[in-house]
């Protein structure tokens, strides 16, 4: 995999790979089912990044697609996406009615370098009035910066995809496949101001509908205990997202304090006049080391944990708004109820209100029906991707904390052999 | 809390005082039976170095009485003898700063220590001892000891500095983690400031420093407050100091006190830039605490909110998990402060009485140097009466010119002496300053071990938890 930098400043090639990418699926999702083993629809359908060019203000992303399905064309092709054509499948998914019992894989977040181009810009502006070592220093831990959100935004485009392929019926929407073959630009402009005010209405509307809805008592135990454990659970989620964001955070200042200490020392080495600049020298070292490795838990931590955190934020949202408009049609089929009874009470249209009763019983049970289905894989799918990041994250703590003990028995070795 | 806090500092400083003890024993041995590198810079500071093997005969002279000593006697001992003491005499004293007390209320309260000597040396009349003393004693005695060694070349330790806005918090009572924090950095300060004190050779002879040690009473210092006379008069010398010595244009004869200079000054700038790094390292690994203290409590209410049993149960251990990092961090941030940066601050006043010493010798120049005009002066007065033939004023202008001649010798001896001091006091300065360093950087790397240690032992824990996920 090839990323690709172009900013004002440096442009930089890179090869990586995402294995230490965030994996907020567990592997038997990607194409699986964790119930429904179904080896054939992996084979049937595969999604993934392949490359990605971050210009200017825009990220182009190469996605690369495998498939045995009659549908498309050739069995291996590629197309050139940016970040509104995935918003613009997102919401065709939204307004789709048809959708309206599944959970919605959540929109991949806007790529967002500005604070780290700001800090590129700072950089290039202070050059003249740091040392050659400092600004060499800071412009690799920038640039070490900006890879890692370069990646994790590729990582959550893909993830998106990845979803949407493993759903057995949004696999084959068809603005999907639009969306996956063709190779031409989709003239799909972000919104404007005006669209952009009118999704702010209905979302206005959307939840104070929200929470007249939400007072209906459901008759169905499943789906009463659903919606308290996720109202509960989404707000939990959000402030440990926020304070993991914040734990980890904190931990990269503290690194890069080590960065600017070892500097010190390295002066302090290099100007000293007795036998204590050796000494200096190897402490500095240890520091420029130690550093690397903090530098490390606190990204490890970012991904496994506060990423994990803020994708099941969303992914929860999206749950609840798989309940509210389950509730909205249950409504909708009360209402409907109602009104038929009162068209046979007055003996007038009763023909239409039995079919819109008719029509609105059927939403009903087909929304509730996929909703189980779709619920009970949700957790099956948290629980997984919990288990494997904090495994994971364990797994990478440890390694990173016996590295820094052997840098530091190390060093003390040495210094403790000197004096 | 706090307690443990506090016993863990006195702990860690005695340990490194007790590493310090040693391994000067282990020196003051190797010391006498070699060439005495105390000897050295004495030597050296003539131009051809002629190393005289020290003989072990001044290991068995008896311990020296020094009680007869007053203060202004002790400029007059020979260096030979004070070398002799210092080479005889092992270093076996130490001294604790303890316990915290507060007396008094209202704005006339103030903390007393608890100062505790063990030691085996004679001049003491006991081998254990405390007093009880307050912050403005210590001043005093600094005073004191500044007042009788600075101006002729010795490096006399700094005390703590004054902190009117942290004084005042403990003096009103309030009963918060930050003036007991403020209190447990004044201890360890003034800990360190005794320590390094009785360090000195010459400063441990002096009597003002004994009567500190040992007197149940002493004469309150009231010349050490800010507002004082006495520190205005202070405040007033340091101003004309400072003017002085700008207009001082000295002949540097000697280019070891140049490039010294040169040195200080140089590390000077490094320590401070070192030690706000290392400050800014503390306040962020608080933060750091901080946040993974709020990250534990929200993880744990997660996981009460989760409805699958097993994962439930691991984020309340993940919760736990970082609870106990979150206490580590506490512990590593107060080793962060207390070993690495106050060693920095201390070195960085240090580096200034120093300075200090240098700026003295160039008084002492120009003092001499002024005689030396004067004393021109007053022989063109002399060939003046001599041509004006008027003899009364002639025997007035011979007397000046004896009174002068006589300055100028003792000018140039002082100036002598204060060079061949200050090369000494560097020397040790540098030794000591290099052991310092190392003794407590290493201190300071075994910290981050431990943390590292214990890190390992959580996660180890919690691995399997995770993987019990089901």
């Amino acid at each position: 995999m090839i990323f690709g930098f172009q900013t004002e400043f440096f442009q930089i090639e890179l090869e990586e790979g995402l294995d230490d990418g965030p994996d907020f699926l567990s592997e038997e999702d990607r194409g699986l089912k964790a119930i429904n083993v179904d080896l054939q629809s992996d084979a049937a359908l595969q999604v993934d990044i392949s490359d990605a060019l971050s210009e200017r203000d825009k990220v182009k992303f190469t996605v690369h697609t495998k498939s045995s399905l009659p549908n498309f064309k050739q069995n291996e092709f590629s197309v050139v996406r940016q970040h509104e054509e995935f918003i613009w499948l997102h919401d065709s998914f939204i307004e789709n009615e048809d959708y309206a019992g599944y959970i919605i894989p959540p929109a991949p977040p806007r790529p967002d370098f500005d604070a780290s181009r700001e800090k590129l810009q700072k950089l290039g502006e202070g050059e003249g009035s740091m040392t050659k070592e400092e600004f060499t220093k800071m412009k690799q831990e920038l640039e070490a910066e900006y890879l890692a959100i370069f990646k994790k935004t590729v990582a959550m485009h893909e993830v998106f995809l990845c979803r949407v392929a493993a759903h057995p019926i949004l696999r084959k929407d068809l603005n999907f496949h639009v969306f996956l073959e063709y190779n031409q630009d989709l003239s799909v402009r972000g919104k404007n101001k005006k669209e952009k005010l009118e999704d702010f209405f209905k979302n206005m509307v959307k939840s104070a509908d929200g929470v007249i809805v939400s007072g209906v008592k459901d008759v169905d135990d499943f789906f009463e205990h659903e919606r308290t454990f996720l109202l509960e659970y989404h707000n939990r989620v959000k402030d440990a997202s926020a304070k993991s964001d914040r734990m980890t955070r904190s931990h990269k200042s503290a690194a890069d304090d080590y960065n600017r200490i070892g500097s010190s020392l390295y002066a302090l080495g290099t100007q000293d006049s007795t036998d204590i600049c050796k000494f200096f020298l190897k402490v500095s070292e240890l520091f420029d080391k130690t550093r690397k490795i903090e530098a490390r838990v606190s990204a490890d931590e970012d991904l496994k944990l506060s990423d994990l955190l803020k994708y099941y934020l969303r992914e929860s949202q999206a749950a609840k708004d798989l309940l509210y408009r389950r509730s909205r049609s249950l409504v909708d089929y009360e209402n409907a109820n109602k009104a038929l009874d009162k068209a046979r009470a007055k003996n007038k249209d009763v023909l239409q209100a039995e079919t819109s009763q008719q029509l609105c019983c059927q939403k009903f049970e087909k929304i509730s029906e996929s909703a189980k289905q779709e619920l009970i894989d949700f957790k099956t799918r948290r629980v997984a991707a919990f288990r494997k990041n904090l495994v994971e994250l364990a797994e990478l703590e440890l390694k990173h904390a016996k590295g820094n003990l052997q840098l530091l028995q190390n060093c003390l070795a040495v210094l403790n052999g000197d004096t | 809390m706090v307690q443990n806090l506090q016993k863990l500092c006195s702990m860690m400083t005695e340990k490194i005082f007790l590493q310090i003890i040693n391994s000067l024993r282990a020196e003051a041995t190797e010391e006498v039976s070699l060439d005495s590198p105390e000897r050295e810079p004495i030597l050296s500071s003539e131009p051809s170095p002629a190393v005289t093997p020290v003989t072990p005969t001044t290991l068995i002279a008896p311990r020296i009485e020094s009680k007869s000593l007053s203060a202004p006697v002790i400029f007059d001992r020979s260096r030979e003898e004070i070398e002799e003491e210092a080479n005889g005499d092992v270093f076996d004293i130490e001294i604790g700063v303890s316990d915290p007390e507060k007396v008094g209320d209202g704005m006339n309260a103030y903390m007393a220590y608890r100062v505790t000597t063990k030691t085996s040396l004679s001049m003491f009349s006991k081998s254990e001892f405390s007093v009880k003393r307050r912050f403005s004693d210590f001043l005093g005695l600094h005073s004191k000891l500044a007042s009788k060694y600075l101006h002729v070349g010795y490096i006399v330790p700094p005390a703590p500095e004054k902190s009117i806005v942290g004084m005042t918090k403990v003096k009103v009572g309030k009963e918060d983690s930050s003036s007991t924090e403020f209190v447990e950095k004044r201890r360890a300060a003034l800990e360190r400031y005794l320590q390094r004190t009785v360090k000195h050779p010459t400063l441990l002879q002096d009597p003002d420093l004994r009567q500190f040690l040992e007197s149940s009473e002493l004469p309150r210092a009231v010349n050490t407050q800010a507002l004082s006379g006495a520190g205005i008069l202070r405040m007033v010398n340091k101003a004309a100091d400072a003017v002085n010595k700008m207009t001082i244009k000295m002949n540097e004869s000697d280019a070891w006190f140049e490039e010294k200079q040169q040195q200080f000054e140089n590390l000077d700038q490094q320590l401070r830039k070192l030690h706000a790094s290392v400050e800014a390292l503390v306040c962020h690994r608080k933060e750091l605490s901080a946040n993974t203290a709020a990250f534990a409590k929200s993880a744990a209410m997660l996981g009460n909110s989760e409805d699958h049993t097993a994962l439930s149960r691991a984020l309340s251990q993940l919760a736990e998990v970082e609870e106990k990092i979150d206490q580590l961090h506490q512990e590593q941030a107060f080793a962060d402060f207390y070993m690495f940066s106050e060693l920095l601050s201390d070195y960085i006043r240090l580096i200034a009485a120093v300075k200090g010493v240098f700026d003295h010798r160039m008084k002492c120049w120009q003092k001499w140097e002024d005689a030396q005009i004067t004393l021109l002066k007053k022989r063109e007065t002399e060939a003046k009466m001599m041509v004006a033939n008027k003899p009364d004023k002639i025997q007035q202008a011979k007397n000046e010119i004896r009174e002068w001649e006589a300055k100028v010798q003792q000018g140039e001896r002082d100036f002598e002496q204060i060079s061949k001091t200050i090369r000494k006091e560097v020397g040790r300065f540098e030794k000591e300053r290099v052991k310092d360093f190392k003794t407590v950087i290493i201190k300071y790397l075994e910290s981050l071990v431990q943390t590292q240690q214990q890190l390992i032992k959580y996660w180890e824990a919690f691995l399997p938890e995770a993987k019990a996920i089901a």
